[in-house]
């Protein structure tokens, strides 16, 4: 027997084996289909699907189609996700130089969060803030006002809300900030590299960044006024608030366990970028007169972030994927709404289920895409 | 006596910076401790703000004036050194101080002091804490689920042979040692099956059958952990092995495998368990919901163990697959012997973050209707004799969820460190 075949004949067994499998399965899918009557398709998706979505990015209500209320999931779980990851960036990179601090009671406080949070089921924990934390809020006729605007009560979080006259204008103000900071940034960088000259590209893009957008407000006619929620009442013991911006218990509920819980995995992952760094290369940027602040921002850092992006990469993708545990205290996100209600609706199981299945894995392959792109520009780029 | 420079202490005076900055900031301490233990505020003359901040200022001169570099005072130099060393510190330190201090008396009192734990009915929880009656009435309720109490026994029974039978890798003979890893790999999962199957179950024997709908709380958290432990690992290394292979339809097969259930939550896996996967079986087929539930943990979990053993293979240096093939050993002959004994070494710490992850999402096997300890907790929660215990419930299981995985993590943390030492 030569080489040759000794290599097919393993792969067309594993072939082999994975077509009769897919087959069987087909084989019973496609009976159990027809002995239930119902046929493979997507056209459901364009049918009415008659019922409410209590929270919504986007306008929908039951006469939308089941296409409209995947839209809807979809939005949420991307929300969720959005919010978790920056709460949970911000509070791991603070965490995980806490764990670093030469200060001991710090360093173990950093710690001592990192093994609280870190050990305890996130379903756990979202139920503790929901159906315990949350729950012990003040009803919405009790709530006093945080700062005068602000209600936190059973229901929900109460904001004010924006209110905005020629937001375009505005709009076209911070992109053209965005544009000439950029503009200024190469141009300072070239004049760093021909004539050696520094601009301070920091403060000139921070005064931009204000001048700019406050001009519009003075000439371009743009206004902004709040809509602060007020209480109304609708019988003796209802109280509803009105106006201002409602953010529902569950979204804070799921956004706080999501981002304590992945806290404590970027800030392991800043830690050990940041101790991955040889002690060398902090003591030559020092000897050459750097100052602490620049050695931590042109020695350590870009170094440091090398090694931190594809772990916090990893714990971003985490964070989308357990946001679908946000069906567990009914936050309308994609696996509630269309893998829960839409499915039981139509019973289509195994097209709601592959759909939503595809979307997860197309979330997450995205984003995997888009930080190994940005990993691979700011890697090492040897001569 | 020289002058005294309160801006700047030095050596000079060292006994007297000491004395006035301790006592200061022994004071700061001693305000926060009254106010927070005995509700005595003894700043009540200052207006109510200063009266607040009192104590982070007086603490805040306090260790400024103890901040002497090298006073050959080992203490001394021991807390400057560590968290004293500049005034940011110093604010975040005494923060730190007064933030526990503060938080202590009311945890006490709702876990001990004004908790309960007497009595068998709601109305026995009188005080303002904790309402660890409804724990204790509960606690069958959390361990076994709605396992029928006089059948509890078996559980146990079945836990204990369990244990006793994994610590056989410990006997010393040196005969039996080759055939550790056929009893690990082989017949402990057998023995584990027979045993849960014929003991928990029953049906035989002379045991009464219990269906494994009644099956729960935390003893299934150990069931589901434990057998997808067992089926998640070998399924891992022949995944992680084809992925390596250098016949590409097996690597892709592989690739695609891992890649797919590495990219989509478990709740849609155990989803697809209980509604699609019925789907794809002949009609009058029938698999248990456990068993299925058992299923989709373990090859989602497969995946992730396959990338760690990945890991491993390939931090295995070129040499040892050559010196392999150069004694003339085929493929499996060269994983068995050579490859794979170093490579699941050296992955052990990760395999064990791996096992961690899977006994912190059995919880969300309540989607498709089992109970285990966190689905009880909302079962019980819900029952109309016990309303309002729901802090309870949580902060019990959060109490077991950590104490078994911090013991894991620590686990493998010492492991770790023992094959660093090794290599």
């Amino acid at each position: 027997m030569n080489a040759t075949v000794r290599k097919l004949i393993p792969q067309l067994i594993t072939i082999l084996v994975v077509v009769l499998v897919f087959g069987f399965f087909t084989i019973n899918a496609q009976t159990n289909m027809d002995n239930r009557g119902i046929e493979f398709g997507y056209g459901f998706l364009s049918q009415e699907a008659s019922f409410d979505v209590q929270f919504s990015l986007i306008e929908y209500d039951g006469s939308h189609s089941y296409a409209r209320a995947y839209l809807v999931g979809l939005l949420n779980t991307l929300l969720v996700a959005f919010i978790g990851i920056i709460i949970s960036t911000i509070l791991g990179v603070i965490i995980g130089i806490a764990r670093l601090s030469p200060n001991y009671l710090i360093e173990r406080s950093a710690a001592f969060y990192v093994e609280f949070f870190r050990n305890i089921p996130l379903l756990l924990q979202i139920f503790f803030w929901y159906f315990a934390a949350l729950r012990a809020l003040p009803l919405p006729q009790d709530a006093e006002a945080i700062m005068g605007v602000f209600f936190l009560t059973i229901k929900g979080l109460f904001v004010p809300r924006f209110v905005w006259e020629n937001l375009d204008v505005f709009f076209y103000s911070i992109l053209a900030v965005i544009i000439s900071i950029v503009v200024i940034k190469n141009y300072a960088r070239r004049l760093q590299e021909n004539e050696g000259k520094q601009l301070p590209v920091l403060y000139i893009s921070l005064g931009l960044f204000i001048i700019l957008p406050l001009l519009t407000f003075l000439i371009g006619g743009v206004s902004l006024g709040f809509e602060i929620p007020v209480i109304k009442q609708l019988s003796t013991t209802s109280f509803v608030y009105e106006g201002g911006l409602g953010i529902p218990p569950e979204l804070i509920a799921l956004t706080l366990a999501l981002a304590l819980y992945t806290a404590t995995f970027i800030a392991e992952c800043v830690r050990a970028g940041i101790q991955g760094i040889s002690k060398g290369q902090k003591e030559a940027a020092a000897s050459i007169g750097l100052t602490p602040n620049q050695v931590l921002k042109l020695v350590i850092m870009p170094q440091a972030l090398r090694i931190i992006i594809p772990p916090t990469t990893n714990q971003y993708l985490n964070l989308t994927k357990n946001s679908s545990l946000a069906a567990a205290i009914a936050y309308p996100d994609l696996v509630l709404v269309f893998a829960g209600t839409a499915l039981m609706q139509t019973g289509r199981a195994i097209e709601i289920v592959s759909i939503t299945m595809l979307t997860y894995l197309s979330i997450s392959l995205s984003i995997s895409v888009l930080m190994n792109w940005y990993n691979k520009r700011i890697a090492i780029t040897e001569k | 006596m020289n002058k005294l420079n309160f801006l700047k202490p030095d050596k000079e005076n060292l006994h007297t910076y000491l004395y006035i900055g301790s006592s200061l900031f022994f004071i700061s301490i001693l305000d926060v401790f009254l106010g927070a233990f005995f509700q005595i505020n003894i700043t009540s003359f200052l207006p109510e703000f200063l009266s607040f901040i009192f104590p982070l200022i007086i603490g805040l001169i306090g260790l400024h004036l103890i901040r002497i570099e090298f006073t050959g005072i080992k203490n001394l130099d021991t807390v400057n050194k560590n968290i004293n060393t500049n005034t940011f510190n110093a604010v975040l330190t005494l923060l730190i101080i007064f933030v526990i201090i503060k938080s202590l008396p009311p945890l006490m009192s709702w876990f001990i002091i004004d908790a309960n734990i007497a009595g068998d009915t709601k109305e026995a929880c009188t005080g303002t804490g904790a309402c660890w009656t409804y724990i204790k009435i509960w606690m069958r309720r959390f361990v076994y689920g709605m396992y029928p109490n006089d059948y509890q026994w078996r559980i146990n029974i079945s836990f204990i042979l369990l244990i006793a039978l994994a610590f056989v890798g410990y006997i010393p003979s040196e005969k039996l040692k080759k055939f550790l890893t056929l009893y690990y790999v082989v017949i402990y999962p057998i023995i584990a099956f027979i045993l849960i199957y014929y003991l928990i179950s029953g049906g035989a024997f002379g045991l009464e059958w219990v269906e494994t709908g009644a099956w729960g709380g935390l003893s299934l958290t150990f069931i589901v952990s434990f057998f997808c432990l067992i089926f998640c690992f070998p399924v891992g290394m022949f995944l992680a092995l084809g992925r390596r292979s250098q016949l590409p339809t097996l690597r892709y097969i592989s690739i695609g495998f891992i890649e797919f259930w590495r990219g989509v939550p478990l709740i849609t896996v155990l989803f697809m368990s209980s509604v699609m996967f019925p789907m794809f079986l002949p009609e009058d087929f029938f698999m248990d919901k456990l068993v299925r539930v058992i299923i989709a943990i373990s090859l989602f979990e497969a995946a992730y163990v396959a990338e760690v053993i990945r890991g491993g293979l390939q931090a295995l240096p070129k040499g040892q697959y050559e010196a392999a093939k150069s004694l003339g050993m085929g493929y499996w002959k060269m994983h068995i012997f050579v490859i794979l004994p170093q490579a699941l070494k050296l992955v052990i710490p990760g395999i064990a973050n791996t096992f961690l992850a899977l006994v912190k999402d059995t919880p969300l096997i309540f989607v498709v209707g089992l109970l285990e300890i966190v689905g009880m907790l909302n079962l019980a929660k819900t029952n109309p004799k016990w309303l309002g215990f729901a802090m309870e419930g949580y902060v019990f299981a959060a109490i077991i969820f950590w104490i078994i995985c911090y013991a894991m993590s620590k686990y493998s943390y010492n492991l770790e460190l023992k094959y660093k030492t090794e290599r």
